[in-house]
């Protein structure tokens, strides 16, 4: 799905928990998720912490999306 | 005929631990065979013995890879099996990952690996070099099929001492493997053979299969964040609670396109996933864990971004297959193109 969209021109930012599948299928910015039943979350953490994780997960992709990448690329978090 | 001494690998399921909320165990071992295990051992009785069964949450194995691998490379290397046979995997796709990742690991320690899944499980394409797959369809429902094919293998592998020749012939999927033979003739003559045949309209086979590499290159960057459209799409199966559109938990027939300009948060009341496969426990209860709509709504708020699109768009990518999910993608690409959408940010689970 992602690389039938961006094949149209719209760039995408694929959220992903396995990053090799999301490699195997072509998604050109991937951002690593947390894990597979709660990707852009964390229910060991209390809702304003959880909120903080997905928010800056969230921040990673738009970074991705606002930079340029001449093959597939992962984005990990800033240290 | 020295009998094989063979370990097998399994998942949470298969192990018959439990379904989903045991997909995060840690690698087990337990002696003898077990479930599809039993249906193996006793086809291959004549020729080897399936002494211990190795089970791991497919869970687990892919959120904590070197910890997995670890620990059932230290099984293998204290058992020191024969053969290992994985799965099958079916079209699982942590599944897949797990197990193909174990037959790395035995293809290390120069155990030979002999396991079952679907063509379009990304497992295979990723492990292909490391074990003989058996061609099995999408889901379990297969098994009956699986199985046999699995048993037909192993006995040809131990008959043939492990050279099994190719995968025309034995039954096993290719391994992208070349491997020097003999021919008749040599090479220039059966090109310009080839050659002939392809001038002529006729039918010929190439010794050398082109890869078929289907990539899409990076679509330029945005530069202004600030007045962006953003829209979400997910495979993780997030629906409007009560699922209006009846989609799919596996192999889904369709997608949905959902309002969200509505919400400012997605909550257990709004919510909820439709996805199988997974523990849905957290979606349900939180759906922006998938699908983080109250975090773009604060940057919407801040002008971090322009605009979160109206609507996202939803289906199950569990078992779905490829053909059905480029369809949807095409009628999502063009939907948004409409409505000029500038980035996705496509979650999976």
């Amino acid at each position: 799905m992602v690389k039938e969209i961006e094949r149209e021109g719209i760039p995408v930012v694929h959220i992903a928990t396995v990053v090799p599948i999301s490699m195997t299928v072509g998604a050109n910015r991937i951002v690593p998720a947390i894990a597979i039943p709660h990707p852009l979350g964390n229910p060991k953490l209390d809702d304003d912490e959880e909120k903080n994780v997905r928010r800056e997960i969230v921040e990673r992709a738009l970074r991705a999306l606002t930079t340029d990448v001449k093959e597939q690329t992962v984005f990990e978090e800033l240290d | 005929m020295k009998k094989l001494k063979v370990v097998h690998y399994l998942n949470q399921f298969f192990g018959q631990i439990g379904g989903e909320d045991k997909a995060d165990i840690a690698p087990r071992l337990e002696e003898g065979p077990v479930g599809p295990g039993n249906a193996i051992n006793g086809g291959i009785s004549d020729y080897g013995e399936i002494t211990h069964t190795i089970i791991c949450g497919d869970s687990y194995f892919n959120e904590n890879k070197d910890d997995a691998s670890t620990q059932i490379e230290d099984y293998l290397k204290e058992l020191n099996p024969d053969l290992l046979v994985a799965g099958p995997a079916f079209n699982a796709g942590r599944y897949g990952m797990a197990s193909g990742s174990v037959a790395e690991i035995a293809a290390g320690l120069d155990i030979p690996v002999i396991s079952g899944i679907y063509p379009e499980n990304p497992g295979y394409e990723m492990f292909c070099q490391y074990a003989y797959f058996v061609e099995t369809s999408n889901s379990a429902a297969g098994m009956r099929k699986a199985i046999p094919a699995m048993i037909d293998l192993i006995k040809k592998y131990v008959e043939a001492e492990g050279d099994l020749g190719s995968p025309e012939e034995a039954g096993y999927m290719p391994r992208g493997i070349r491997k020097n033979v003999f021919a008749e003739e040599r090479g220039a003559k059966r090109a310009v053979d080839m050659l002939i045949k392809k001038i002529n309209g006729q039918d010929f086979e190439t010794e050398y299969p082109m890869p078929s590499f289907d990539r899409v290159s990076p679509a330029a960057p945005l530069r202004n964040m600030k007045d962006a459209k953003i829209a979400l799409v997910t495979s993780g199966g997030i629906v409007p609670k009560g699922n209006p559109d009846h989609i799919e938990s596996s192999s889904a027939s369709k997608f949905g396109r959902y309002k969200i300009s509505d919400f400012e948060d997605l909550t257990a009341r709004s919510h909820e996933t439709a996805h199988g496969g997974y523990d849905p426990v957290f979606a349900n209860e939180d759906a922006d864990c998938v699908l983080p709509v109250d975090v773009l709504r604060d940057m919407e708020d801040e002008g971090r971004i322009g605009e979160l699109f109206d609507y996202y768009y939803s289906t199950v990518g569990n078992g779905t297959s490829v053909a059905n999910a480029v369809a949807y993608a095409k009628e999502i690409a063009q939907d948004l193109k409409d409505n000029d959408v500038q980035a996705v940010i496509l979650t999976s689970t």
